[in-house]
């Protein structure tokens, strides 16, 4: 398939390296590494390439709200004068890097409020359902859902965010067969029809978790965001083997009997992260095919970079917007428009992989969902290695039951006191005295989660809820009990050994520290993420 | 007679304030402290006894003195030249071994009536400590006609000293003195049931507090503050419930009390901790300086008390919040006697005793030198936490003179 621009974009695979592969570019936190791996025993795993884009996205977009997949009306159906009409869209954590202007929920939203006006309904609120993240600025929503939306809703207090502590926002819907409560934003919980505008950026996104999870607090998430859940769901970004999930979807029914009617869009992405041209585009290059400008292009990129303080570097990577461009959009029922968004997702992501490794090295870069326009603290750095990356598997993981991950990552000891507050207590106090996700949870888990001043903070500030770093421990809970070690490259050695890992200053130094757990000949496999990939492993 | 004697040498103390400035404990190197040989102590009275160190420890105050940081408020309150050394395990000439209560109240002083405070028992509050038949002194150690424990022998009068009962170790009785000033401000702290106590500083006095108020009070939650790994372990073994770094003190009390903080002014500044709205019930400071007390003072709950323990000197410091939030400010010096909970009264040092028992305090002495070494001991005792130690003592069981004399 082409988008009449690009050849056809060519499928992820599994280069072997030999002695002729080049260094293997690796995200390191606002940086980068080139790094040479062991040949005869190394294997690289390489993501698509960017999908075609659609080419007219505002046309599928209508066409999807008025052909509904599973078992629910067109849109214009379901709207109504009278009626009480609530819009949430997915948060700032979607997606990674934030994409250029317009961004897809802004095209979407202005098709509903289009569809809604022309139906006459005026009772609309628009909602960032963020559950327990932070509180979107102005300038983020208005980046969200454009200028027009924005001005037209907020200063009439009908565009904010989800406030998950208000007692007189949020309602219990129910139980599920698992005693599971169901905590829901009361505003959509009374309204006629729930209108969810998501953004599916990895498989873990969308369905039932949108709004179960995304218009939810903690007396909800509590139920499924805990160490038992996360340990069980191999993997989290694999609905079908995923506790996580199957609790959201045991939740997506109790909402659907209480009465709430929730038309659900879903939309997907391409893997154009870092464009195909632009000072960013060879990170979506194989090495072997960088031309000598590209090499030129990056020596300068990381010489520079090199050389820049660190919030110096942050500030230029955290003005990038991807140049994503979207691939599908479906509506309707919950379940059967996630079936479609998920075979999407895998078309762009998925990458058949055999066999498992004994060691598994990731590049982690400048940012994961947490950190948008804030600083990568050393708990989000085990988050996106362990939580995120290390799930992007479906099958079995890559690495195989006792073996290594070795991540690159600056891991400094920083953290941004009004976005993650509780994080740095949960860092000087919780991980001080233990890294058990089972100890930390029974022990900590409460108190951090009922703490006033982070309640406080989450309602007026812009802080992540105070049990939001434990959250980020246990998404790494099923990585941290399947793995026999955790090595950090280049990482502040005093941060990581707070999180319980290893420090090495470089990829030869961790692959020695690794040759204890895994013997001295292992076999290495290289995600190389982003662009993301998600390795389909037999 | 082998001892380190204090002049009073002015160039000296500036020498000495300079160096140690640059190299805490330095001050022994070019100070006024000199290890010098002198005639065997004279009995200041009829009752006094000679007493002959075994292990005599070096306290923060007496590096204060030797750096020349020590506060010109004890100037008159001391006599020249002295010897220093005030937390001692000695033998008596009958071999018997004795730990000293170096505070000189009235008893020592042969000031008769005694003062209101020394009729009490509180001995550290003394209102003749420059009068009577010794020189001026508040203790053994700061006063020329006792002489102190850094010395092969110093005069104690037997209101001084308390007999070491059997299968106490030498180590353990020396750690008797500090160990009773920890006692003493558990109870200076005045602390009711189940409120939240905050022990800023883990050097020896504050793991003997923090080891003293798991003792003999009932608190819910017992913050301290350590700064090196060593001292983190032991105020963690010795009854600190949450121990943190001195940088972090202000979110752990904020996070045990439950409590808001307000954070600082500005953009960026939501989410940092400047100061709580509520706090600890009492931070017991243990190190007095102007960093621990801005601490104490932005930690402790309106109305709740703060004990220094810690000896400040001149210190500069924002008093509004004292002010502000109603604090209680309370000196805590030395010993006396206690009052238990059931109403009866006690000596601290017996107390003490009880405490370096059953706390095993005796463990806290890590190193201990020769007097002829007494340049590296207080360079040693100086950066004890950053060196891995706690008390460092010298150790006279060996000196020659000793068992000549």
């Amino acid at each position: 398939m082409s988008n009449g621009q690009h050849p056809a974009p060519r499928p992820g695979f599994v280069l072997d390296v030999d002695r002729t592969t080049p260094p293997i570019l690796f995200h390191h936190g606002a940086g980068f590494r080139l790094e040479k791996l062991p040949a005869g025993r190394s294997r690289v795993i390489y993501p698509a390439e960017p999908l075609a884009g659609l080419d007219d996205p505002e046309g599928a977009i209508r066409d999807a709200l008025l052909n509904p997949l599973g078992d629910s009306a067109p849109l214009p159906a379901l709207l109504h004068p009278g009626m009480k009409l609530t819009i949430a869209f997915d948060d700032i954590s979607l997606p990674l890097p934030p994409m250029r202007r317009p961004d897809i929920r802004q095209r979407v939203i202005e098709a509903v409020l289009d569809l809604a006006a022309e139906a006459g309904v005026d009772d609309v609120h628009l909602i960032a359902a963020l559950a327990i993240h932070r509180r979107m600025t102005e300038d983020e929503l208005r980046h969200t859902v454009g200028d027009r939306v924005y001005d037209a809703f907020a200063p009439k207090g009908l565009l904010y965010n989800l406030d998950a502590e208000d007692p007189d926002g949020m309602v219990v819907l129910g139980e599920t067969p698992h005693g599971e409560d169901v905590h829901f934003c009361r505003r959509a919980a009374e309204s006629d029809l729930v209108v969810y505008v998501n953004i599916n950026l990895v498989s873990m996104d969308g369905g039932h978790k949108s709004t179960a999870t995304g218009l939810a607090g903690y007396t909800g998430l509590r139920h499924h965001h805990n160490v038992h859940t996360l340990r069980n769901s191999k993997s989290l970004m694999d609905r079908e083997n995923s506790a996580l999930h199957a609790s959201n979807w045991r939740m997506g029914s109790v909402i659907r009997d209480a009465g709430v009617k929730i038309f659900q869009i879903e939309t997907t992405v391409n893997n154009d992260t870092f464009g195909r041209d632009g000072p960013l585009a060879l990170l979506q290059k194989r090495e072997w095919e960088w031309t000598g400008r590209d090499r030129a292009q990056f020596l300068a990129m990381k010489t520079g970079l090199d050389v820049l303080p660190g919030t110096a570097r942050r500030k230029i990577f955290d003005g990038w917007r991807a140049p994503y461009q979207m691939t599908s959009v479906q509506a309707g029922e919950v379940e059967a428009v996630h079936e479609v968004t998920t075979a999407n997702v895998y078309a762009q992501q998925l990458v058949p992989v055999e066999g498992q490794t004994d060691i598994l090295t990731m590049g982690l870069p400048y940012i994961c969902p947490y950190n948008v326009n804030s600083i990568m603290n050393p708990i989000l750095v085990m988050c996106l290695g362990l939580g995120y990356f290390f799930n992007l598997y479906r099958g079995r993981p890559l690495v195989r039951e006792g073996g290594v991950v070795i991540m690159s990552h600056p891991t400094p000891w920083e953290f941004h006191p009004v976005h993650h507050p509780s994080y740095i207590d949960f860092f000087e106090q919780v991980l001080a005295d233990t890294t058990d996700p089972i100890e930390i949870e029974s022990r900590y888990e409460k108190q951090f989660a009922e703490d006033e001043w982070y309640i406080h903070l989450y309602r007026t500030s812009y802080a992540y809820h105070g049990v939001h770093p434990f959250y980020m421990w246990y998404w790494g809970s099923h990585a941290l009990e399947h793995l026999g070690r955790v090595i950090i490259v280049g990482g502040d050695p005093a941060a990581v050994r707070r999180l319980g890992f290893q420090a090495a200053s470089t990829l030869p130094d961790a692959l020695e520290m690794a040759s204890d757990v895994v013997g001295p000949q292992p076999t290495i496999t290289h995600m190389k993420n982003p662009p993301l990939l998600m390795a389909d492993v037999t | 007679m082998k001892a380190l004697q204090f002049k009073r040498n002015l160039p000296r103390y500036a020498a000495a304030r300079l160096a140690g400035s640059f190299t805490p404990g330095r001050g022994a190197t070019v100070g006024p402290l000199e290890l010098v040989d002198l005639d065997p102590p004279v009995m200041p009275g009829p009752d006094w006894v000679r007493v002959r160190p075994r292990l005599s420890g070096i306290c923060g105050s007496d590096l204060a003195t030797v750096d020349g940081r020590s506060a010109r408020y004890f100037e008159p309150m001391v006599s020249f030249p002295f010897i220093p050394g005030h937390e001692v395990v000695g033998d008596l000439d009958d071999d018997q071994r004795v730990v000293l209560e170096p505070v000189l109240g009235c008893a020592s002083r042969s000031i008769a009536p005694t003062c209101s405070a020394c009729a009490a028992g509180r001995l550290g509050n003394c209102e003749h400590t420059t009068f009577g038949d010794l020189s001026a002194g508040i203790q053994t150690g700061s006063c020329h006609d006792t002489g102190g424990g850094w010395a092969v022998a110093f005069s104690a009068h037997p209101s001084q000293l308390h007999p070491v009962p059997d299968g106490f170790s030498d180590e353990a009785a020396v750690m008797i003195e500090p160990a009773a000033c920890g006692v003493h401000a558990a109870f200076a702290a005045k602390v009711p049931d189940s409120v939240v106590v905050a022990v800023l500083g883990a050097g020896t006095l504050g793991l003997a507090t923090i080891a003293a108020l798991r003792a003999y009070t009932s608190p819910r939650t017992i913050v301290a503050t350590a700064r090196h790994p060593h001292q983190q372990s032991l105020a963690a073994e010795l009854g600190g419930d949450l121990v943190v770094a001195p940088t972090e003190v202000r979110r752990a009390v904020r996070r045990a009390a439950g409590t808001r903080a307000i954070s600082r002014n500005g953009e960026g500044a939501a989410g940092t901790v400047d100061r709580l709205t509520g706090g600890a019930d009492i931070v017991i400071d243990c190190v007095g300086s102007s960093s621990s007390l801005t601490d104490a003072l932005a930690v402790t709950r309106p109305g709740g008390r703060i004990v220094l323990v810690g000896m400040p000197a001149v210190i500069e410091l924002e008093l509004t919040p004292l002010w502000h939030r109603e604090l209680e400010l309370v000196g805590s010096y030395t010993y006396g006697t206690e009052t238990l909970q059931d109403g009866s009264t006690t000596r601290t040092f017996d107390l003490a005793f009880d405490l370096v028992s059953q706390a095993d305090l005796g463990r806290l002495v890590t190193t201990t030198y020769p007097l002829a070494r007494y340049r590296e001991a207080l360079e040693h005792a100086a950066s004890a936490g950053s060196r891995g130690a706690v008390k460092v003592a010298f150790d006279l069981r060996d000196e020659r003179e000793r068992s000549a004399s």
